[in-house]
């Protein structure tokens, strides 16, 4: 379980993150949803050890984040920030090889090869590990990306926008590629989404963020609610049954 | 990885038939058998002059592409390397204000040459981490201006002190000079290569960003500052003993980058390997165009490496107006 409580953060003098607490359950898939600006990112950098926190505290299976030494860390908690714009010339086996690193320092044995075929395999890469980055689509970039998350074999996935740049239905098939993750693998993984719909249908619980604090958060049928959602995005919106979950209509 | 393997022979047997050439073009007219049979006379040129021609050359061929390999890799910049990223233009004042200090001390020279390379590379890579946009051309545009100033700097300084002349003369990339005695420092070329190979996969890491290395628990900026210094040992050797060999490290690593990618573990030995066979045919044009006299080599390393350099634009654009679907 990760545990956030009283947490803050001042970029500049001004405070982006401010008295946040709440609890992140094993093996579900929790989404941070809020307007730009939320300060959801900066959650998911802080407890990940990507930036240091003003005060406040985050306990990762039990043990404080700055007691964990980064190595340690990096075997338990993996963490995805958008990351389309990296211009290095890698091959998609070669970018999931990096994911073991934490294990073997670059000199990979017999068990990371196992891990990357694996990934490879599970995010169904098999057919372009041999091709470069670059010349790859959005999604498929995308997915080599959370690939190398999945080789790094962490207990704890974070993304932050994961469906940028995808379209609905590599949306789609990503966030039921996050859902089996958890599901198949007890995974816990925590995402921050801008799409309303896609948390209300993938996400077993919602963190709602405005202005740097937790506004509300609960599983998606408490939270997919007109007033709530009007409140937190300041926009005339209506919710919807659709099949089993509510969604958002808004224009 | 077969293919990988061959380029790498390919590379060492024309390194080998360069080195023969290399060694066996000059005034006097002794080949290697007579060295080799004994004959003291061209046993004496070979082990004063020819051969340590011959290892400064690759030496400081496989640091310069190494340098630039590990400065396009750490700055995300595929058009920095030690000449356009302020680091050679920093190691000559340092190596100036020590012929001033200490003159006549080669040891002080590359001491102090090195802490101004390692200061003003500190200084760029500072500069541009604080950028917010990264453009392709802005970063090496930033590189050559501080470049400029620090360069300005050493000449005016050396203008007051009436070393123009000196200075311009060893700043001149030149292996005639180069005799039994004042080349040794090189060495240390091999082992700063080995630590760069050591190193590589770390190299790749940081170069794919700060988060990037966090998630996978590496420390960013130690990396960056074990890179930084080799970068700066390398340019202040070779600028002591060589003088300024532009585009080498920035052309040789950009080539090899492109038919073998990005991961430095993959592509450090034919970088290293490359730049040597570039470098030595350089240096065997520029001793035999107007034979028996010398061209200098950084004329001929900055006419074949801007025309490559040209080439490897253009073909980029190409690749990329190509790929662009994607």
């Amino acid at each position: 379980m990760i545990k956030v409580r009283s947490l803050h953060k001042k970029y500049h003098g001004r405070a982006v993150v401010k008295d946040v607490s709440f609890d992140i359950q094993e093996g579900k898939v929790t989404s941070f949803i809020g307007p730009n600006g939320a300060g959801k990112s900066t959650v998911l950098s802080l407890m990940s050890r990507l930036i240091a926190l003003d005060s406040g505290t985050i306990e990762i299976a039990g043990k404080d984040i700055s007691a964990w030494h980064t190595t340690a860390l990096s075997k338990k908690l993996g963490i995805l920030k958008q990351s389309n714009d990296i211009h290095v010339r890698l091959t998609v086996q070669e970018l999931v090889a990096f994911g073991r690193f934490p294990y073997s320092q670059g000199r990979l044995n017999t068990e990371d090869h196992t891990a990357i075929a694996h990934a490879l395999d599970f995010m169904d890469l098999g057919a372009i590990a041999d091709r470069y980055l670059d010349e790859l689509s959005g999604g498929q970039k995308q997915r080599a990306y959370i690939a190398m998350i999945i080789a790094q074999e962490t207990d704890y996935i974070l993304l932050d926008e994961p469906l940028n740049n995808l379209d609905i239905k590599h949306s789609i098939q990503m966030m039921k590629m996050l859902n089996r993750l958890a599901l198949e693998k007890g995974k816990t993984i925590i995402v921050v989404l801008h799409d309303i719909n896609f948390s209300a249908s993938y996400s077993d619980y919602i963190i709602a963020m405005k202005d740097g604090r937790v506004i509300k958060e609960g599983i998606a049928k408490d939270i997919i609610q007109a007033d709530i959602l009007k409140s937190i995005y300041d926009i005339d919106l209506r919710v919807e049954s659709f099949g089993k979950c509510q969604v958002c209509l808004y224009h | 990885m077969e293919n990988n393997k061959k380029t790498k022979i390919i590379l060492i047997i024309a390194l080998i038939i360069l080195s023969i050439i290399s060694l066996s073009i000059g005034v006097s007219s002794y080949n290697i058998l007579d060295a080799l049979k004994g004959n003291p006379d061209a046993m004496q040129i070979y082990y004063f002059i020819r051969l340590p021609r011959l290892l400064t050359t690759i030496l400081a061929a496989f640091g310069l592409t190494i340098a630039g390999l590990i400065m396009q890799q750490l700055s995300q910049n595929k058009f920095v390397s030690p000449t356009t990223a302020t680091t050679i233009d920093g190691a000559k004042l340092g190596a100036m204000l020590a012929i001033i200090c200490f003159p006549g001390n080669q040891f002080s020279k590359a001491l102090t040459a090195f802490c101004f390379a390692l200061l003003s590379t500190f200084l760029f890579i500072s500069i541009i981490q604080r950028m917010k946009i990264k453009n392709a051309i802005f970063v090496p545009l930033i590189g050559l201006m501080l470049g400029g100033i620090i360069d300005a700097i050493t000449t005016f300084i050396s203008f007051q002190t009436n070393q123009v002349q000196n200075i311009n003369s060893w700043m001149q990339g030149n292996l005639a000079s180069v005799t039994k005695g004042n080349y040794e420092m090189l060495y240390l070329i091999v082992p700063l290569v080995l630590l760069a190979f050591f190193f590589a996969n770390r190299f790749t890491i940081a170069g794919m960003g700060e988060e990037f290395s966090k998630n996978l628990g590496m420390n960013y900026q130690k990396i960056m500052m074990v890179g930084l210094v080799i970068v700066a040992l390398v340019a202040a050797i070779v600028l002591i003993t060589v003088g300024t060999v532009p585009f080498l490290g920035l052309v040789i690593p950009n080539i090899i980058s492109m038919y073998r990618g990005d991961n430095i573990r993959n592509s450090l030995w034919e970088t290293a390997l490359l730049g040597a066979v570039f470098l030595l045919i350089c240096d065997i044009i520029s001793r035999v165009v107007i034979y028996p006299y010398e061209v200098s080599l950084s004329l001929i390393v900055g006419i074949i490496g801007s025309a490559l350099f040209l080439y490897l634009i253009f073909s980029d654009e190409k690749r990329k107006n190509k790929g662009g679907a994607s």
